[in-house]
């Protein structure tokens, strides 16, 4: 079964769209077109990303919010307006519960650090609990550990399904008056599973618990209205919603934002310094120390609008329907085996799978001289790997720009590393 | 890209039956390595006595090129006066780090020279060494105990 025998519901109009990046009319060594399937490794960037970033150095470079020239002004107003349209993009209250950061482990870290250093409701001790999953990004699981560690307190996660979604029978027990922050992933990178956030988010807050939610692999797939989800606290990165690299976000609520304490100190999160003490600023800027990515942030700016103008749903139908052909195809390639939902329900774009006989380097090796990207693996979620008893795995991963052409240049490739390497 | 040049039959072959394979006793050290990137783990032992690498045994879990050269390494030391296999590690490091412009001698790495190709892709060298620093870590605690309890 191949699209030219049957029509998938919910495409894009994807020729028109891949003639915005222009990396993906690039020939690879010996000629090969790309067939770019690791997008939830980072997404390629459109044009409009590109000349947005380039625009701003060329014509607008300066500090933000320090300089009373008018490149000051104009930088500013830019990094500004970017907030504006992360705020919108996500259905942020308010533009001051927008902080910039580097990316998404920053966040989390900015998150858990705090935490750390929280006294009054928020403060974690002795006898407290942490949950996390146990199918977590490595960024959403370190900065746990190193804060349980250091406060005495006491790190817990969900366990998995054989299905890959977790496992929320003991919920009850998990989450209990104990448990002062559970933070999970929206969309796993390796299993594509999308996790009930605001049923987890409800018994949480019963017990008075903070949320917060991995949002790296939800923003960049999924329309997203934070204040409907239930979390407390969202992180994610500009780089993989076709934004530059080194630019995140992180969402707080108000009042939790207010309740932290200051994350890095320095120049702009201050409202004033004498030599003993000082004083902070409101959020945002609490937490944005030092000269924040300001063409980055100009160019998430520059990603959303062109995110919005196609419109989210529309992104999200045409993942949906990608990743349920490709599903399909995959699970007729003999030897393979899908690791998490093996059906397109509730299930973002990145599978993850086993190939018998041939390790997922090998198979990578082998894509990768056809000219097809994918990643292999522990896709920095080694826990969830360890949880399905493997050590690694190779991931295909899709977004708007992806075509069924490319998912059955996959399935043939697959076949072609199963003949290379004699397996059946 | 040359595949073929990557992936020789002599690898091919390590990799579908490794030699020396499995952990043994007696031995003087093990270490654990990983390659944190892919994830790629080798559990090894050595045994030496007096000047010579008496045994080298491991447990492996890694792609073609990580599994088929901790088998060569086997081949290759097992046998050897320490000194000799120092400077067989050596060349082979050499290989692996010279991106593929360094022309392998043959009687001294022996089914070694086939990873001449691998040399060229500079995200499997890592692989391609892991058992190997295994090795050299494995033997330098074995001599450093041996020369303890001298």
């Amino acid at each position: 079964m191949t699209v030219e025998t049957t029509a998938l519901q919910g495409l894009l109009d994807v020729e028109r769209i891949r003639a915005d990046f222009p990396i993906l009319a690039r020939r690879l060594d010996g000629d090969r077109p790309l067939v770019y399937l690791d997008s939830a490794n980072t997404s390629h960037k459109p044009q409009q990303v590109i000349d947005a970033l380039s625009e701003h150095y060329a014509m607008h470079n300066a500090n933000v919010a320090r300089a009373v020239h008018q490149l000051g002004a104009e930088a500013t107003a830019a990094f500004e307006e970017s907030r504006d349209k992360v705020a919108a993009f996500i259905g942020a209250p308010s533009r001051d519960e927008v902080i910039f950061t580097k990316n998404a482990s920053e966040a989390l870290n900015l998150v858990a650090n705090t935490l750390a250093w929280a006294r009054g409701a928020l403060e974690i001790g002795d006898g407290d609990e942490v949950v996390i999953t146990e199918m977590e990004h490595h960024s959403n699981i370190v900065p746990w550990q190193l804060l349980t560690e250091r406060k005495g307190a006491t790190l817990r996660w969900f366990g998995l399904t054989d299905e890959g979604r977790l496992d929320l029978s003991n919920i009850d027990e998990l989450i209990n008056e104990r448990t002062k922050v559970v933070s999970l992933t929206w969309v796993s990178n390796m299993l594509g599973t999308i996790n009930p956030i605001a049923e987890i988010a409800r018994r949480a807050h019963d017990v008075g618990a903070l949320v917060v939610v991995d949002a790296s692999q939800a923003v960049p797939q999924l329309p997203v209205d934070v204040a409907a989800l239930g979390a407390d606290l969202v992180a994610f990165t500009g780089h993989k919603l076709v934004g530059p690299t080194g630019i995140g976000v992180l969402w707080g609520r108000s009042e939790v934002l207010e309740a932290l304490p200051p994350f890095l100190g320095g120049g702009e999160m201050i409202e004033t310094v004498t030599m003993a003490r000082s004083t902070y600023a409101q959020a945002p800027h609490k937490f944005e120390a030092g000269t924040p990515p300001i063409a980055q942030a100009v160019g998430l700016g520059a990603a959303i609008d062109y995110l919005s103008a196609i419109g989210m749903a529309k992104v999200a139908a045409h993942e949906q329907a990608i990743t349920a052909y490709a599903l399909t195809r995959l699970r007729e390639v003999g030897g393979l085996t899908i690791l998490g939902p093996a059906e397109a329900v509730d299930r973002g774009g990145a599978i993850s799978f086993e190939l018998e006989g041939v390790h997922p380097h090998d198979v990578s090796q082998i894509l990768d001289s056809l000219g097809i990207a994918v990643r292999a693996g522990h896709h920095c979620a080694k826990p969830a790997h360890h949880r399905f008893g493997v050590q690694s795995s190779t991931r295909a991963s899709f977004y708007l720009y992806t075509t069924p052409a490319e998912v059955d240049a996959l399935i043939e490739g697959l076949d072609q590393t199963k003949r290379f390497f004699k397996v059946a | 890209m040359d595949l073929q040049a990557l992936y020789q039959e002599i690898i091919l072959d390590h990799y579908k039956s490794p030699h020396h394979a499995g952990l043994r006793e007696p031995f003087d050290a093990e270490v654990h390595h990983v390659n944190p990137t892919c994830g790629d783990e080798v559990t090894l032992r050595v045994h030496v006595e007096g000047d010579l690498v008496s045994d080298i045994s491991y447990d492996a879990e890694g792609c073609s090129i990580s599994q088929a050269s901790t088998s060569v390494l086997a081949d290759l030391l097992i046998g050897k006066r320490i000194e000799d296999a120092n400077g067989i590690h050596q060349k082979f490091v050499e290989l692996m780090q010279g991106r593929g412009k360094i022309e392998p001698d043959e009687d001294v790495l022996e089914d070694g020279i086939a990873f001449a190709g691998a040399a060229k892709f500079p995200a499997r060298v890592k692989c391609a060494l892991l058992g190997w620093m295994a090795w050299k870590d494995a033997t330098a605690q074995a001599v450093t105990s041996a020369e303890a309890t001298r």
